[in-house]
């Protein structure tokens, strides 16, 4: 299962739990996985009016920020975090 | 240039050929985004708002209107309506669609001097003005937030009524000027902080400066009968522009091109659209082509330098040297809207430093002034004038050297930022010792009142999509089509890619950028991403033409591919290799073998390699007069590979030179009133080539294995040091720690009257 990094201001919503460990194949997956257990962390991360992670929300896999949001592949063995979004100059 | 391992042999890679752009614009033919005429043309003119705050009551444009040679008077009455809070994906970052819509014409009220109001199009630039002055707009005129610590305050007058504080996501019932507030935290900090021998703790205050870029924004629009709209500008995307003006106008994005001219400069600051949009509905109204120049000033108050900020950074070490724990608190002024770079200079304060237990929070504030913009790294310069100064006063406590003191701390592969994510391969360590290396480091510095001062920085670099053409000409050259702006040679730069791939030389390969309508969709030229994602697009369209040649060769030659062997610009026939024919030669032979070849890739780049810098600045403080020299400068970059080191090098000394600027001179200058009172060249102090010294350059190349070539980005983190180098310096020249940007003449003198004062 993919190791899930919870940021600081989420962990309220998770009971305190820093990291977790997720199922799920990408980041969709993962996401509403994690909504299973947490319902108030959907609300953070997933945009239903557009079905994707919320813009202001990148997600990192394996060290890289992802550019295809929920449609990234997660791997059982991957790292996963949560970061606000960033743009360069 | 260092390297730290082997590098493969390469053909064109690191050589420095001239840049294929480079004869149009030194005898200035280049067409840049205000020299585009056409027959019917017209001119547009900007109202801009007098006031930081005030609420719009009315606009009356009828006298506007009717003075003769006015083709069109609009307001935002004009842009379609805004769906409330919709955010908007427009490629590398998103932005809230009716702020976007407010900072191209206002709509019921003004939240910065310059704020376009409303725009005339008039058959003269001379007559558009004078309409402008018929306008009659009648404000309510409200007390402005001008600061980021007063707009933070409860009591605060509110720029967005309706806007709630949001924390990581989610929205909190708080109305503030706080747009957004984000903690990151590793550890325990408050454990961290008792390990410690020496603890420093330091508040800063930076002021908004701008990027400065050479060429004033520009736009022409013109709409076809058929309904499609045709945008020139100078603009560092292209596609992204397309997207923004298709948004906002509410058409479709097929029915927007958008041909980027030359661009004279960017920085960040050309991402976002202000005049396209504007000229596109005047355009629409008048039915002739129009066009919009700003002048410096509206540069300066109409479009979005980097926030101004105030940051407090705690940290503590132990006798060892080792960092025990960090604190930082990051509150920058976002400008009229939602936005400011607050997330990324958070990211990027602590990034250079393995720390076990540490905290950054970030504070996304709006205040009554100019929408910021993207600047170079954007957020990573401010944050590292903090972070960099305090670790060097850790440095001076623990009376260890700054770099010893940085190899002991610094990130090596597998280590964390305090964020979360792990490093991959990086070359924080090999920057650090090829510092330490350089002759700059090991010559004492002699002479009163001058000091050296040493600071690092990091940058993420992106990646992202973009698109290559390349198509074979029957005299052995091939043309290079591709889709980002070129700002900093990387036409060339990505050409070379393809030619080394192509065995071929560099200037046998013509590279244009092109529209939106010629080509494959390509991000922004930001991010430090092009020579990388661009150059990724061209090495994959060129393997792809050189199978295509490989099986051409090999119907010539009545064999399989497979019998074909390619190198060096060489096709040759296996076994005997007898058989032979240059790729010049085949070129030559296309049109009667079969038909024409080309390459073609569509690439969503990834495997990016971030990027980390150190400056060494020597420094003179004249103490009657406070103002200072940088008497010498050198930066140490690692840049992956340098696929032409002198465009590499440029990038390293344009980002010092911008970062000195930033240090010593510049600064948006407001009054109490909210007005910026230094809105020209002469009173915004930029630095000359007069003013700095040679910028020594030393290129570490740590491959970044993401990339065929091992290419990381350049062109942001130069910027990052320098300021806290300088502020380094000076603190050894005159024994007083500057905390706040600029570091101007008068500042100084104040500090330095100050210490005799007994006062610091």
């Amino acid at each position: 299962m993919a190791d899930v990094w919870i940021p600081p201001m989420m962990q309220k919503l998770t009971g305190g739990a820093k990291r977790l460990e997720v199922p799920g194949a990408s980041v969709r997956q993962i996401v509403f996985n994690l909504g299973k257990n947490y319902p108030d962390i959907l609300e953070h991360l997933y945009d239903p009016e557009d079905d994707r992670l919320r813009p202001e929300i990148a997600v990192v896999v394996d060290g890289e920020v992802s550019h295809l949001g929920l449609m990234e592949q997660v791997k059982a063995d991957s790292e996963v975090h949560f970061v606000p979004a960033i743009a360069g100059g | 240039m260092t390297t730290t391992a082997p590098a493969p042999e390469y053909s064109v890679i690191g050589t420095r050929p001239i840049r294929h752009d480079g004869l149009d614009k030194v005898i200035g033919r280049a067409k840049y985004a205000a020299d585009i005429q056409m027959a019917g043309l017209l001119s547009a003119k900007i109202l801009r708002s007098p006031h930081p705050h005030a609420r719009i009551k009315s606009i009356d444009t009828s006298k506007a209107a009717a003075l003769p040679g006015v083709r069109a008077v609009i307001t935002a009455a004009d842009i379609p309506a805004v769906a409330s809070d919709r955010m908007q994906d427009l490629g590398e970052t998103a932005v809230r669609l009716r702020f976007l819509s407010s900072n191209v014409l206002a709509g019921n009220k003004v939240l910065y001097k310059g704020q376009a109001v409303a725009a005339v199009a008039a058959t003269s630039a001379h007559i558009a003005e004078e309409a402008l002055s018929l306008i009659k707009v009648d404000y309510e005129v409200l007390p402005p937030a001008l600061n980021v610590l007063d707009a933070m305050k409860d009591g605060a007058p509110l720029l967005h009524e309706d806007m709630l504080m949001q924390e990581f996501g989610q929205r909190t019932t708080k109305h503030s000027n706080i747009a957004n507030h984000f903690r990151f935290k590793k550890g325990e900090p408050a454990d961290g902080f008792k390990q410690a021998d020496v603890v420093v703790e330091r508040e800063f205050n930076t002021a908004a400066v701008h990027q400065g870029y050479i060429e004033p924004h520009a736009a022409t629009a013109n709409w076809n009968v058929d309904g499609k709209l045709t945008i020139w500008c100078s603009t560092q995307g292209s596609f992204n522009v397309r997207s923004q003006v298709a948004t906002l106008l509410k058409i479709p994005e097929s029915n927007v091109k958008v041909i980027p001219t030359e661009i004279g400069g960017g920085f960040g600051g050309k991402l976002g659209v202000y005049l396209e949009p504007v000229v596109a509905l005047l355009a629409k109204k008048t039915g002739h082509p129009v066009k919009a120049i700003m002048s410096r000033t509206e540069v300066f108050e109409g479009t979005g330098p980097t926030p101004g900020s105030y940051m407090k950074v705690k940290m503590g070490a132990n006798k060892e040297g080792r960092i025990t724990a960090a604190e930082v608190s990051l509150m920058f002024e976002a400008g009229a809207f939602p936005g400011s770079p607050v997330n990324a200079g958070a990211m990027c304060a602590l990034a250079c430093y393995n720390l076990d237990n540490a905290q950054v929070d970030g504070y996304d504030v709006v205040v009554n002034k100019q929408k910021t913009a993207a600047y170079r790294a954007p957020g990573a310069t401010h944050a590292a004038m903090a972070v960099e100064s305090v670790v060097d006063e850790l440095c001076e406590n623990l009376k260890m050297d700054p770099i010893d003191f940085r190899i002991l701390n610094g990130v090596k592969q597998g280590d964390r930022r305090v964020d979360g994510p792990a490093f991959g391969k990086v070359g924080f360590m090999e920057v650090l010792q090829a510092a330490k290396n350089h002759p700059h480091w090991k010559t004492p510095l002699t002479g009163k009142n001058r000091g050296r001062g040493f600071a690092a920085g990091f940058w993420f670099n992106a990646g992202g999509p973009a698109s290559c053409y390349i198509a074979m000409n029957p005299d052995g050259t091939v043309s290079l089509i591709e889709g980002a702006a070129d700002i900093g040679g990387t036409r060339a730069a990505i050409a070379m890619q393809a030619a080394e791939v192509l065995g071929i030389p560099a200037d046998k390969v013509t590279p244009t950028v092109v529209d939106t309508d010629s080509i494959g969709y390509t991000s922004l030229t930001g991010g430090s991403s092009v020579a990388f994602k661009g150059g990724l697009a061209a090495y994959e369209a060129a393997q792809d033409l050189k199978k295509q040649l490989i099986e051409r060769a090999a119907k010539i030659w009545e064999t399989t591919a497979d019998n074909v062997e390619f190198e060096k610009g060489e096709f040759k026939l296996k076994p005997s290799y007898e058989r032979k024919m240059t790729f010049t030669e085949l070129a030559g032979r296309l049109l009667t073998t079969g038909g024409p070849l080309a390459g073609r890739a569509s690439v969503d780049a990834r495997g990016v390699g971030p990027a980390f810098a150190a400056v060494i600045a020597d420094v003179e403080v004249d103490p009657e007069t406070g103002k200072t020299q940088v008497l010498r400068a050198t930066i140490v970059q690692d840049a992956g590979k340098a696929i032409h080191p002198s465009y590499v090098e440029g990038q390293m000394q344009g980002g010092v030179a911008q970062g000195i600027g930033w240090a010593l001179n510049e600064e948006y200058f407001f009054t109490n009133q909210g007005t910026m009172a230094n809105p020209t060249f002469l009173d915004y102090r930029m630095p000359t080539a007069l003013d700095l010294p040679m910028i020594d350059t030393v290129i570490v190349e740590v491959a970044n294995p993401g990339h065929p070539f091992g290419v990381r980005g350049v062109g942001e983190v130069p910027i990052v040091p320098p300021p806290a180098a300088v502020a380094n310096a000076m603190k050894r020249a005159i024994g007083v720690r500057m905390t706040d940007l600029p570091m101007s003449p008068g500042a100084v003198l104040a500090a330095i009257q100050a210490k005799g004062n007994g006062k610091r």
